[in-house]
């Protein structure tokens, strides 16, 4: 169709010497943006955005871009190398990856991150280009009973699953849907567990806060204590040959990556839920699909590929409402979306038919900032690594140091650094009494979401329950989750009704 | 490293505004200038409308050289703006600051007790008042206030009306609209106005009070309709859709969007920086934003505009307590 030949004109915007100079600067300092913890696409595009007067909107817009992918890429890095979540959407990539480094194989990780990546950010982009105006309408109808569907889906891919104490993970998912009511609550305006009157509660408790807290210096201090016998981290060190076998063992990843991007896609699509629920929910389902489930967060590599697909495709995703219906699916997009409006194009359905120019060069610099992103990173990840070969000592000063700055930037509050004192302290506790973390962050994540989708709708239908499963949507999704919360349950049936018989897989 | 990136953002940012500006800034004011990079507060989250302005005026700023020293936009929007209101407070007689505010300048302070006293702080330039229209989908057949009244009634209270969170102006604007035509209303609260378009597009609530450039790519293809405009006159981008006043009903309401300082500000500065936003109103850019967004330029500088801000403050008060007896 003419889908390819707008394509074709687009790579003619796109591969200008300007405009390809602008998509290897930007994804440069993504990446680094995103690898700085508590830096995340959000504050390189608002840092950006009023320099980009400078070029024409054509150009700006796909320095945003090359911005935006950049970060996504470099959010992995300090994930893996420091267990600090680079950004929010790479929370999901701590879970495996910094014990992947722990064991030596940082590099591995960082390659396995970055090919994700790559491969998520590609199907998105490919699924984009093709489908961008009917799956508007499937946008359209995510109302907010469909959203509650889809964050139940979300808590029962974490629950449904043997490998954890089932208890634990669902005592620790509510004390995360208690710490998400922090704050003003949108529905009344009234504000919530301030604790007396203490101003900084007022905005919430911020996830990154919270992940900071509980992963980078709740991590510090428990390898502190175990590293007092014997050094814990193996020394990290890769070569050049390592990293070209290390590519050759992607093809291992299909499965986790297929998931990651379809579902990261289909997320990041959704206005309201963005890439970091997406990288969490194709975390949990590539859990829940494994053959291995228990190897997850003790560092399986499909446990770092999966989120990062799914945050890169999700960002891609994110980018599919703004254009056409004018809706940011994330923070970023909210700003990308102002962008355009200073430069007068007004997003909506009619800017593929006003504007073309600007959509698809839009369009295919998001191809060729993915493959710079792709390109630059692995050229980096022998540096990156690299820096892993400092002593502890050392490295665990500088952790320390980066998580205060990283909870301090976003927000500028000292409430927040003290929040990640108390969230440390309290992390390393419930990693000695063997409680499992990630359902405790993905609940602050969802919980706002489900909490407000689940008042929405209530508000909207005068209190009838029964208007969850009644809409064919969230009717076939609360199906979904919850064939998912007894899978594990008809699993075990089966393998003690079926003893002697053939095994079932 | 990216923290040192950011800085030598800010540098070149410093530098190119510096060139550009050379001229405009020695005609603009002779005597005081600003000495470091002023914050402009902001008393929202990024990526909402405020926002999006307030980033806006920032641009327009640097790329017309407006100001000899960057403008370097801050977030505070915890507790619908409590935050920035107290942290502008805090920085009583500081020349180097700036909010951008929008209508929860008066209901924040109202409605939660953080001893905040807008009457304090200096006033510096109101740029326009946001305008409200009431919107239904196209899907509705519904073209006319009338009809909009008769289908609301016939749905007795299970009409669903999307707008921003309780409290905020959508909820203030549906308040007026219920008391004028003695309906009532479901109204289901959501995160932004981008979301609050969605969900009529998407047929999950029947009608809103979106700003006309939250429904503007609705509206031009065809898939929102605006019914009646809270304006004193008709908007000339809307030049078909008639003021609830023209039809006999009194509602009037607008968001202001405009510029304050914290109270104590030396007067050289105020000064300074209420001639900057006068350029700022006279420019290429602002007036297309202007037309485009169908926002009603209204500026207003000094003791009027703290005039003003003291008569909405208490109109405010006078809907809070309404929905409040109403609730």
């Amino acid at each position: 169709m003419d889908v390819l030949a707008l394509l074709a004109d687009g790579f003619a915007t796109s591969l200008s010497p300007l405009n390809l100079m602008i998509v290897i600067i930007g994804v440069t300092a993504g990446l680094f943006i995103g690898a700085m913890p508590g830096l995340g696409s959000v504050n390189g595009v608002a840092i950006v955005l009023p320099l980009t007067f400078i070029v024409p909107p054509s150009s700006a817009i796909i320095l945003l871009a090359a911005i935006y992918y950049g970060a996504m890429y470099g959010g992995a890095i300090s994930s893996i190398l420091l267990g600090i979540p680079g950004a929010s959407t790479a929370v999901a990539t701590t879970f495996d990856g910094r014990p992947m480094a722990q064991q030596g194989k940082a590099g591995l990780a960082l390659i396995a991150a970055a090919v994700a990546s790559f491969v998520g950010g590609t199907i998105s982009i490919v699924l984009f280009t093709l489908f961008a105006a009917p799956l508007a309408n499937v946008a359209l109808a995510f109302g907010p009973a469909e959203e509650f569907a889809l964050v139940l889906l979300a808590f029962t891919t974490f629950v449904g699953l043997g490998g954890d104490d089932k208890l634990k993970t669902i005592v620790m998912i509510c004390l995360g849907l208690v710490l998400s009511t922090v704050g003003l609550d949108l529905i009344s305006g009234q504000p919530r567990l301030i604790f007396g009157d203490i101003p900084g509660f007022y905005a919430g408790i911020s996830f990154l806060v919270l992940a900071i807290g509980v992963y980078g210096v709740g991590e510090v201090l428990y390898t502190i204590e175990t590293s007092k016998t014997a050094p814990q981290v193996t020394p990290a060190r890769i070569t050049w040959r390592e990293l070209g076998n290390g590519l050759r063992e992607m093809n291992r990843l299909w499965k986790a990556m297929s998931i990651g991007s379809f579902l990261g896609f289909f997320v990041g699509m959704l206005p309201a839920a963005g890439a970091t629920p997406a990288s969490l929910m194709a975390y949990g389902i590539a859990r829940q699909t494994s053959k291995n489930p228990k190897s997850f967060g003790k560092g399986n590599i499909e446990g770092v590929a999966a989120p990062e697909t799914a945050n890169n495709a999700a960002s891609t995703g994110s980018l599919l409402p703004m254009l056409t219906l004018g809706i940011p699916g994330s923070p970023t997009t909210a700003l990308l979306l102002g962008g355009m409006v200073m430069w007068g194009l007004v997003p909506g359905p009619m800017l593929f038919i006003e504007e073309p120019d600007f959509v698809w060069g839009l369009i295919s610099s998001l191809y060729t900032a993915n493959f710079a992103a792709v390109a630059i990173n692995i050229a980096l990840i022998p540096i990156f690594v690299w820096a892993l070969r400092m002593p502890f000592t050392v490295l665990c000063a500088i952790v320390l140091v980066l998580c205060i700055v990283g909870g301090f930037a976003p927000s500028q509050k000292m409430h927040d650094v003290w929040l990640i004192a108390g969230f440390g302290v309290a992390g390393y506790l419930l990693r000695k009494a063997d409680y499992p973390l990630a359902p405790l962050v993905l609940a602050l994540v969802l919980g706002p979401l489900m909490e407000k989708s689940f008042r929405q709708t209530l508000i909207a239908e005068q209190g009838n329950v029964l208007a969850f499963v009644e809409r064919p949507l969230s009717g076939s999704f609360i199906a979904i989750a919850l064939l998912f919360f007894a899978l594990p349950l008809i699993k075990s049936l089966r393998r003690t009704g079926s003893r002697g018989v053939a095994p079932a897989e | 490293m990216a923290h040192t990136f950011t800085r030598r953002v800010v540098l070149a940012m410093t530098a190119s505004a510096a060139m550009v500006a050379g001229s405009v800034t020695t005609a603009l004011a002779e005597g005081w200038k600003p000495q470091k990079p002023v914050e402009m507060v902001i008393m929202a989250g990024q990526g909402g409308g405020a926002d999006r302005l307030a980033r806006l005026f920032q641009s327009i700023i640097q790329k017309e050289g407006l100001s000899n020293m960057p403008m370097l936009p801050v977030n505070k929007g915890g507790g619908s703006g409590a935050e920035a209101l107290r942290y502008l407070k805090d920085k009583s007689g500081d020349a180097h600051v700036i909010m951008a505010t929008l209508n929860s300048y008066y209901t924040t302070p109202l409605r939660t007790d953080i001893g905040v006293d807008i009457a304090e702080f200096t006033p510096v330039a109101r740029m326009a008042e946001d305008t409200f229209l009431l919107w239904v989908n196209a899907d509705s057949g519904i073209t006319t206030l009338d009809e909009y009244v008769a289908a609301v009634k016939a749905e007795g209270t299970g009409w669903k009306m999307g707008g921003t969170g309780t409290g905020q102006e959508d909820s203030l604007v549906t308040a007026m609209i219920e008391g004028a035509f003695d309906i009532k209303m479901t109204y289901v609260p959501f995160q932004g106005g981008g979301e609050v378009a969605k969900n009529l597009i998407g047929n999950h609530v029947n009608s809103t009070v979106n700003n006309p450039s939250e429904a503007l790519g609705f509206y031009k293809a065809g898939k929102a309709v605006p019914l009646v405009a809270f304006t004193p006159e008709r908007l000339a981008a809307f030049p078909d859709v008639p003021t609830a006043r023209e039809l006999g009903h009194d509602i009037v309401y607008a968001m202001q969007r405009s510029f304050v300082a914290p109270p104590g500000m030396p007067q050289e500065a105020v000064d300074y920086y209420t001639a900057m936003f006068e350029k700022v109103s006279q420019s290429e850019e602002w007036k297309t934003y202007v037309a485009e967004s169908a926002l009603m330029p209204a500026f207003l500088t000094g003791d009027d505009l703290q005039a003003y801000f003291l008569a909405e403050r208490d109109k405010h008060a006078k809907i809070l307590e309404t929905i409040e007896a109403g609730s």
